[in-house]
């Protein structure tokens, strides 16, 4: 569905992806993990077109779409989160949600999609005319992924949903990102620190060192792979 | 009230007292007087420590204010005066505003100054709310505003003193033209935002107005464009004597000839001008092309990752925001029958920011208040003659201080749930 062969992506002078090869299969859970500046983020920036690959190709459905604009990206069919959730702060709940709306034609379906994401994440209702900037972190990541989710992606790119997060919230986004997949059928593209949570959810996950992939394979695979415990699980990740 | 705050806000304003010495030492104290034979300085001292005491005493109080909010009565009921301005009340307050505004030019009072002050202020209110779209709402920075007020005040004499055409012709036009520099300027600026964005519309608004001196087939140079027609109430003008052939207005509608016709007919126009951008704004405000512009405002990455075009989303709000602006000027052309790139200096762009600024952004009602408050009081204040551009900096220091954020800082949600309807 999605097929990344051979990315380079490079800010300025600086190299951060150094020839990614990586693919997601429709309806997987895909987890990428990594440390800090591994390039995950960029990554997920490279998909999704804010940031564009100097070399390699990134084909979406049959369809080359490395050089193509974000908003061209998105209505495609490839949403992304972005890291540290980035909610319009002085908006309301729902004007956050409508603008999630915004490429998928202009809201045509809004009624329905818009109480999609409210049965989800039950609490973003109750929020509805508050301003986005004053729900707590959890909420605002669901927020978020409610967002992403009006525009009616086929893949949903999640960056780091866990980062500043109460770890009982946590969970409850993880199951929240479970559901999307089985029950609205949205592949799932993950890149996260959480090393531990990320594999037991993924169908199939990658490691990114560098810029570059050295691991991959089923997520409950990795997860016993001693080279992967030593570096990311043991004492690096919790709970 | 502790001892040591005390003491530290005494030093504080005796620094501010220093300050004050600085600059008020040679700019007041020494004054020169021209007697026969030359200038000579007569020093004025006294003036200058009235002054200097005035800042001392001025920075002392904000100080012990600000150190504790509940004992100096003054300061802090004035200021939780101004913040008991809501958005709520703010309605109420539009509504009357507007039926005062309809009925003013009828009121035993109103006379000829007060009508020409009122059309100023609501010029300003008018281009206020057009900058008003690309600042407070797109949150982009334009210090070059008047440029658009200038293209539209000169497509609109250009085309009427060329092809003679009306006044409800040439103002579509004359929209339609500034427009088209909003995106002008809008195409180069894409990829800036914040302090270069401001510095680059800051360029803009003075290569205009250097055009306009330096091309003088067209625009007549620094002599301007003098005989602009004069609008007529839908095609009968306000003449004493018409020509033959001809009807004017008072004799159509069986009046005595008076020239307040003509003002109290520019005071509606400009009233339901300013009342159309304010109406378009509101509107424009819960389609998805003005949440896309107060989105771009707040986060541009996210903007991005959620399918909204920038560049499409920057280039209509500068459109639109210059095209107000073009009205507003073929206005300002028609009232005053000449215009001259003197017009059009940065001062009024600052002017309109500050308006947008002390308003605060993204207000429409804030907008209103700002405009007759920095307008209003330099008006009042035209008897201090060169001293009035004090009461003006002194009222964006009184704001500054009492409202940080502007008089209405709260933004109001353009959805609202089934039971907030009022």
């Amino acid at each position: 569905m999605l097929k990344i062969s051979n990315v380079e992506t490079f800010y300025g002078k600086i190299q951060a992806l150094r020839g990614v090869d990586l693919d997601v299969n429709d309806g997987e859970i895909v987890s990428l993990i990594g440390s800090n500046g591994a390039g995950k983020s960029t990554l997920l920036m490279t998909i999704s077109g804010v940031n564009k690959a100097r070399k390699g190709n990134i084909v979406f459905n049959g369809e080359n779409i490395e050089n193509k604009d974000p908003h061209k990206i998105v209505d495609m069919g490839i949403c992304q989160v972005p890291e540290g959730r980035r909610i319009f702060s002085r908006l309301t709940v729902e004007e956050n949600l409508r603008l999630g709306a915004h490429a998928n034609e202009k809201g045509k379906h809004f009624e329905n999609d818009i109480k999609e994401v409210y049965d989800l994440f039950p609490v973003l209702s109750d929020r509805k005319t508050q301003r986005g900037g004053t729900l707590s972190g959890g909420e605002q990541q669901m927020l978020a992924i409610g967002r992403a989710l009006m525009s009616k992606p086929k893949v949903l790119l999640l960056d780091e949903p866990s980062l500043g997060i109460a770890p009982k919230l946590v969970n409850q986004i993880f199951v929240s990102i479970k559901n999307i997949n089985k029950e609205k059928n949205v592949t799932i593209f993950l890149v996260e620190q959480n090393a531990k949570k990320a594999l037991e959810l993924a169908d199939r996950a990658y490691v990114l060192v560098n810029g570059k992939v050295t691991i991959k394979g089923p997520g409950q695979e990795l997860l016993k792979n001693k080279d992967i415990q030593a570096a990311y699980l043991e004492g690096g990740a919790k709970n | 009230m502790e001892k040591k705050d005390i003491i530290q806000s005494f030093k504080d304003s005796l620094f501010t007292g220093l300050i004050a010495l600085a600059l008020f030492g040679p700019i007041v104290g020494l004054r020169t007087v021209s007697k026969g034979e030359g200038l000579f300085i007569t020093p004025q001292w006294g003036v200058v420590f009235l002054l200097v005491g005035l800042c001392i005493l001025g920075r002392f109080l904000i100080n012990i204010n600000s150190a504790r909010r509940k004992e100096f009565k003054i300061f802090s009921t004035l200021s939780s005066k101004f913040s008991s301005i809501t958005e709520d009340k703010a309605k109420h307050f539009a509504i009357t505003g507007i039926l005062f505004a309809v009925v003013f030019p009828f009121l035993p009072f109103t006379d000829r100054y007060f009508m020409d002050v009122a059309i100023m202020i609501l010029t300003y209110i008018m281009l206020g709310w057009g900058l008003n779209i690309v600042v407070g709402l797109a949150g982009l920075l334009d210090l070059g505003y008047v440029a658009f007020y200038a293209v539209g005040a000169y497509s609109y004499a250009l085309i009427a003193t060329t092809f003679g055409w009306s006044f409800w012709i040439c103002l579509p036009l004359a929209g339609v033209f500034a427009a088209f520099f909003g995106i002008l300027l809008g195409f180069p600026v894409l990829r800036l935002r914040g302090d270069y964005l401001a510095i680059v519309t800051l360029g803009f608004g003075e290569i205009i107005r250097i055009i306009l001196i330096n091309w003088y087939e067209v625009t007549n140079g620094p002599d301007g464009i003098t005989g602009i027609p004069r609008p007529s109430f839908f095609g009968l003008p306000f003449k004493r004597s018409p020509d033959e052939g001809e009807t004017s207005f008072h004799l159509f509608f069986n009046l005595e000839y008076s020239t307040m016709h003509r003002i109290i007919f520019l005071y509606y126009l400009i009233l339901v001008l300013a009342l159309i951008t304010n109406y378009f704004t509101l509107k424009i405000r819960k389609l998805p092309v003005g949440r896309a512009w107060e989105a771009l405002r707040e986060d541009e990455i996210a903007c991005k990752s959620l399918g909204v075009n920038p560049t499409n989303t920057k280039l209509t709000a500068f459109a639109i925001g210059a095209m107000f602006g073009g009205f507003a000027g073929s206005f300002f052309a028609t009232r005053q029958a000449f215009i001259s790139p003197e017009s059009f200096t940065f001062i009024e762009s600052a002017i309109i920011v500050a308006i947008v600024v002390l308003g605060g952004m993204g207000s429409q009602t804030g907008v209103v208040l700002a405009s007759i408050f920095l307008i209003g009081i330099t008006e009042m204040f035209r008897d201090l003659e060169q001293y009035r551009m004090i009461a003006f900096g002194g009222a964006m220091v009184l704001i500054m201080v009492f409202k940080p954020k502007g008089i209405l800082a709260n933004r109001k949600p353009t959805i609202l749930m089934h039971g907030d309807k009022k």
